[in-house]
């Protein structure tokens, strides 16, 4: 039987199949006007049994489409602990939303923390920051990477925050010291999240931002451990939902 | 609502287009929320009744009442002793308001960072929409948290008949003599403004009316432990709701033949969700009519709310007053003695109220615990970290939601909400 597992996220959509706990297929896509449309247009062509959508838009995907509807907490602790089966806790930063995750020694959630309604400290925040310091996200992450300072960024509202970005520059901060700045501002809030959860090895990172080098780097030094991000991060949740539809074994 | 009441509201000075696109607004949203719900008690038909009319029929019968020499005496807080105010003949109704109206004329005079059920009321008066503010000839302030009472300052400049009561803040017999002097020069008032006296027989008349109504929420209550669950947390809430608007003895009536129709319910195992929906005990901050948006997609989300530890909930009915007592001070003394014992989260220490959460988990059969708090209500909010450590320490899940009257976070809270009920459920 072949699985697949969605992840309709604000910034784009992954999709999974796995056979027997293998994975055939891995797809990710940008997230547009027309979610549904290019929910199609990726599920042509691929071959599954059943399917179970998570992120943002699960609930619309499962109007258009038979199909289990589970969150996305849920949806990255099957991925997270299937990839990485000793895991604690995880922490994922997506396109909107940062989450961090405990996990219970049998791989079921035991207590979680979420962003509220405001993007602070996600995907979206590092993507307007770059785009404020007129870097690509490549560029940025190198800029930070590289900085041996860093210029403090004290709010962490994005709106707030850009504008205290361009007064930085416009006072002649170095472009690469603000950058770390704005890295080091959203690993701070992460961690306080994780802290909440509290923190246990293994921990394992995912969502887009996992892909962040600088982001990992510092995580790792401000909470004192290694940090687990498995291949393709952004896709855990979409594995997550594919296992689940595996273990709930009967086609929707 | 019928055309007929368009008079009544003039002459009571509501700005009537305005109070169109609210009760537009209410009676959209009480479609959606309230009657797209499934097998409801036949007995909610008269709650529904009543959301139709709450701002005609009922209003109607304060402004009959008012040609009578009644007196109507509104108020934000359960704090305030409808006791004494109907031992006086006097009709209590409740002020608090529960959606975001005309948010940017209050932030005149109040700061934007205050709680949106202190901002609702400054809305709901400047924007002159609520017939039973308009209505009252004395509404009551009282100081329990500090967004409130400074917030009554700004609002004796915009009304002439507020009055404001002092609430102790900790439960010593010095706040407890507080409560007692307040209430004291409460009855005085009343008495001015009414020119009749409390006696002992009006007073335990009063005490009795609302003791025979909260009784009936407390029958409601008591079968809220069945699996399947009976009655929806929404349908709940809106009794709760109009517990503080209503004509107390209709109210009685119609809440004792609704715990009717839930005992054959039981008996027959007809429940308002499945037998396996998450059951959700919501503690925290009021939820003001029409605040029905965490409730609603608590019971969107394969669950079921099964008991509140909210004022719109049990803390405004779970314990009587003594009806014993032969003179207005032994009367008085028992209304004291029931309203001290009010876990307000405006007390501190509030040991208490983190004891009755644990019991009515055990109570209510409820598998967790939604921690409701309104954004810059401090009691709760600072209160909620507590209630969070000591219940999940005692293995009792619990998700905090910290939010307003807006509906932007409802993604959030959604997919926070899923997240939860999933680790109930494993």
């Amino acid at each position: 039987m072949i699985s697949a597992g969605i992840d309709i996220g604000s910034r784009t959509i992954k999709l999974v199949t796995i056979k027997e706990n293998e994975i055939v297929t891995s797809e990710v896509r940008p997230n547009s006007y027309n979610t549904i449309e290019i929910c199609r247009e990726m599920l042509t062509g691929v071959a599954y049994d059943s399917i179970t959508s998570t992120g943002y838009g699960r609930h619309l995907f499962s109007r258009h489409f038979e199909c289990d509807v589970i969150s996305e907490i849920k949806a990255f602790t099957l991925g997270a602990y299937h990839m990485v089966p000793d895991c604690k806790t995880i922490l994922d930063i997506g396109g909107q939303d940062t989450k961090a995750i405990a996990v219970d020694n049998d791989g079921k959630i035991s207590k979680f923390e979420m962003n509220d309604k405001c993007a602070a400290g996600t995907g979206k925040f590092l993507e307007i920051m770059s785009n404020a310091l007129e870097f690509t996200m490549e560029e940025f992450i190198s800029a930070a990477s590289g900085a041996e300072h860093a210029e403090k960024i004290n709010s962490m509202c994005t709106v707030f925050a850009e504008s205290e970005v361009i007064s930085l520059i416009g006072r002649g901060a170095l472009r690469d010291e603000v950058s770390l700045g704005i890295h080091n501002a959203i690993v701070k809030r992460s961690v306080s999240m994780l802290k909440r959860v509290s923190i246990r090895d293994n921990v394992v990172f995912v969502g887009g931002v996992a892909n962040n080098a600088c982001v990992r780097k510092l995580i790792e030094k401000e909470i004192g451990t290694t940090l687990f991000v498995p291949e393709n991060p952004q896709t855990i949740g979409a594995l997550g939902c594919a296992l689940h539809q595996m273990k709930a074994g009967i086609p929707n | 609502m019928a055309e007929d009441y368009r008079q009544m509201w003039t002459d009571l000075g509501l700005d009537l287009p305005t109070h169109d696109a609210l009760l537009d607004a209410v009676s959209q949203m009480y479609g959606d929320v309230y009657l797209s719900q499934k097998n409801r008690p036949k007995g909610m038909e008269y709650f529904d009744f009543v959301i139709s009319e709450v701002h005609g029929l009922r209003i109607k019968e304060l402004v009959d009442a008012k040609k009578e020499g009644k007196k109507v005496i509104g108020s934000f807080c359960v704090f305030v002793p409808e006791e004494i105010i109907l031992a006086l003949d006097c009709i209590s109704v409740g002020l608090c308001a529960g959606a975001e109206f005309a948010f940017e004329e209050a932030e005149k005079l109040i700061p934007r960072n205050t709680c949106d059920l202190i901002k609702s009321a400054f809305g709901f008066k400047l924007a002159k929409v609520c017939p039973y503010l308009e209505a009252s000839d004395l509404v009551v302030g009282e100081n329990t948290c500090d967004g409130k009472k400074k917030s009554y300052e700004q609002m004796s400049t915009i009304m002439d008949n507020l009055y404001v009561m002092d609430i102790p803040q900790m439960k010593s017999d010095s706040g407890k003599s507080l409560l007692k002097e307040e209430y004291k020069k409460f009855i005085l008032t009343l008495e001015k403004l009414t020119g009749k006296k409390v006696t002992p027989e009006n007073l335990k008349k009063g005490i009795e009316t609302v003791n025979n109504k909260r009784k009936a929420m407390n029958r409601i209550y008591s079968l809220r432990n069945a699996n399947p669950a009976p009655i929806s947390g929404l349908d709940a809430l809106l009794m709760n709701q109009v517990f503080f608007y209503d004509n107390p003895v209709r109210f009685t009536d119609s809440v004792n033949k609704i715990a009717d129709e839930l005992e054959g319910r039981i008996k027959e195992k007809n429940g308002v969700s499945p037998e396996n929906s998450a059951r959700i005990l919501v503690a925290g901050c009021p939820m003001a009519l029409p605040n029905w948006k965490v409730p609603h997609i608590i019971e969107n989300s394969n669950a079921v709310i099964v008991g509140e530890e909210l004022c719109t909930g049990e803390r405004g009915h779970h314990i009587l007053t003594g009806e014993n007592g032969s003179t207005v001070d032994d009367l008085v003394n028992n209304i004291v003695d029931r309203y001290f014992q009010i876990h307000c989260a405006v007390f501190t220490p509030n040991p208490d109220r983190l004891k009755r959460i644990k019991e009515m988990y055990k109570e209510y059969n409820a598998e967790g615990v939604v921690d409701y708090n309104l954004q810059f209500c401090q009691p709760y909010q600072v209160e909620g970290g507590i209630v969070e450590s000591e219940l999940e320490k005692a293995g009792i899940p619990v998700l905090r939601i910290s939010t307003d009257y807006s509906s932007e976070d409802q993604g959030q809270i959604q997919t926070r909400l899923e997240a939860f009920i999933e680790r109930i459920k494993g």
